[in-house]
């Protein structure tokens, strides 16, 4: 591949001093402007975070839920999610491994299970996303713009819980999810009345109490009081407007920066999808070499890193 | 690229056991917590956090270096990619996570 420069000075001219080609060259810098902008999304995120360092959500009480287990199972499913985008990154490595080698069916082989890999990947977010916006616990919001929780002694427990209703029916006393087209003067009368509800559940369940947004637990007399004091409605799952898990800043990073991450997995399965046809088509086997597949597996590798980052400064730190 | 003369896999596989390994290490301490890793504080955050940072180093110099094939590049490349990385985000975390609380203080 690389041109005879016989004693040259190489960056003399009529050479490649990278002794790369100029297409995995701009993937490069391409890739290293994108790292840039991710970092600058994770500093941000670093930044709100000790801002707020005694108020900020927990992940392990965000992140709990499995499909079809029950119970808490706080890092399991992000722990599968990287772990399939690991493996899809192997895959992918495999399938530029042997388009060195211009064994075509098995670049064919290797890179359709990256594309499934990728496709899995994007499902367990959509269930990640799905599960994040519908909420889990329910919170109670304060003037003091934080959310609290409802907890039984020194655990957590939910709004749900508490006013006995059942979370996935439709007939409940809770009056309006937070997700119906309901205007905002009906919405506030909604939110003063469940929220009554909810405090005279409280006064007449001992059991029962609130974990403040800073991590301490009330006794259940100083949590009426506290409630009747600072609460302004029951918040039910997260958006860029509400968050029941705690502070708004960290619903919306949650929404940028997995969406922004999900969003590259996104175009990138698509390019690979292109770039599969090609490859059944015989154009880098006509071509005389399999450069392309090496460059989409560069973005894929990228993908897979920033994962790597997002997984450690959101869901572990 | 030597490795491409060769004919196995080997050097792929080894890089995925490594990366599964650390990535288990990092949720199993993320999930039990050891409670003197949390106590001990060093520049500002605790040393469990610490510790989960330099394995994410640890993954992300083994994508990077093995899976992306930076490591076989010639060194003008690496170092076209690797210095920038490393004198930006280090300006950016600086003026954010420093400088940007200077005032609380």
């Amino acid at each position: 591949m690389e041109q005879s420069v016989e004693n040259k000075n190489p960056w003399g001219g009529n050479a490649r001093p990278f002794a790369a080609s100029y297409g995995k060259l701009m993937m490069w810098f391409f890739l290293m402007t994108d790292a840039l902008t991710f970092s600058a999304f994770l500093a941000s995120y670093g930044f709100s975070r000790f801002k707020y360092p005694e108020i900020w959500p927990v992940p392990e009480d965000v992140f709990t839920h499995f499909p079809f287990l029950h119970g808490d199972h706080p890092l399991l499913f992000v722990a599968l999610m990287t772990f399939i985008l690991i493996m899809s990154s192997v895959t992918m490595v495999l399938a530029v491994n042997y388009g060195h080698k211009m064994q075509k069916n098995k670049v064919i082989l290797w890179m359709s299970l990256t594309i499934v890999g990728g496709a899995m990947f994007l499902g367990a977010q959509a269930w990640e996303w799905g599960h994040f916006i519908h909420g889990d616990r329910g919170g109670i919001d304060t003037k003091l713009e934080n959310v609290v929780h409802v907890a039984e002694g020194e655990k957590l427990s939910s709004v749900y819980k508490l006013m006995d209703v059942d979370k996935y029916s439709d007939d409940s006393s809770l009056k309006y999810f937070g997700l119906n087209n309901l205007n905002s003067e009906m919405k506030e009368g909604f939110d003063q009345e469940n929220l009554n509800t909810l405090i005279e559940q409280l006064k007449v369940k001992p059991e029962f109490n609130i974990r403040k947004a800073n991590k301490e637990y009330l006794t259940n007399e100083q949590s009426v009081e506290y409630l009747q004091q600072h609460a302004t409605k029951i918040i039910i799952g997260a958006n860029l407007h509400n968050n029941e898990y705690g502070h708004q800043l960290f619903a919306d990073y949650f929404f940028f920066i997995t969406g922004f991450h999900g969003f590259h997995v996104f175009s990138g399965v698509i390019i690979l999808i292109i770039i599969l046809i090609n490859v059944i088509k015989g154009t880098y086997e006509k071509r005389g070499h399999y450069e392309m597949v090496e460059k989409v597996g560069l973005y894929w590798h990228f993908v897979d890193l920033v994962w790597v980052f997002v997984f450690t400064f959101f869901y572990l730190v | 690229m030597a490795q491409e003369s060769s004919n196995s896999n080997w050097w792929i596989w080894k890089v995925f056991w490594i990366l599964l390994v650390v990535t288990a290490v990092e949720v199993v301490l993320g999930i039990i917590k050891p409670p003197f890793l949390i106590e001990t504080i060093i520049l500002g955050t605790k040393l469990l956090n610490h510790i989960f940072i330099i394995l994410t180093l640890v993954k992300a110099a083994y994508i990077v270096m093995v899976f992306m094939h930076l490591g076989h590049e010639v060194k003008g490349l690496r170092w076209v990619i690797i210095a920038p990385m490393f004198v930006l985000i280090s300006y950016l975390l600086f003026i954010l996570l420093v400088e940007g609380f200077s005032n609380y203080v």
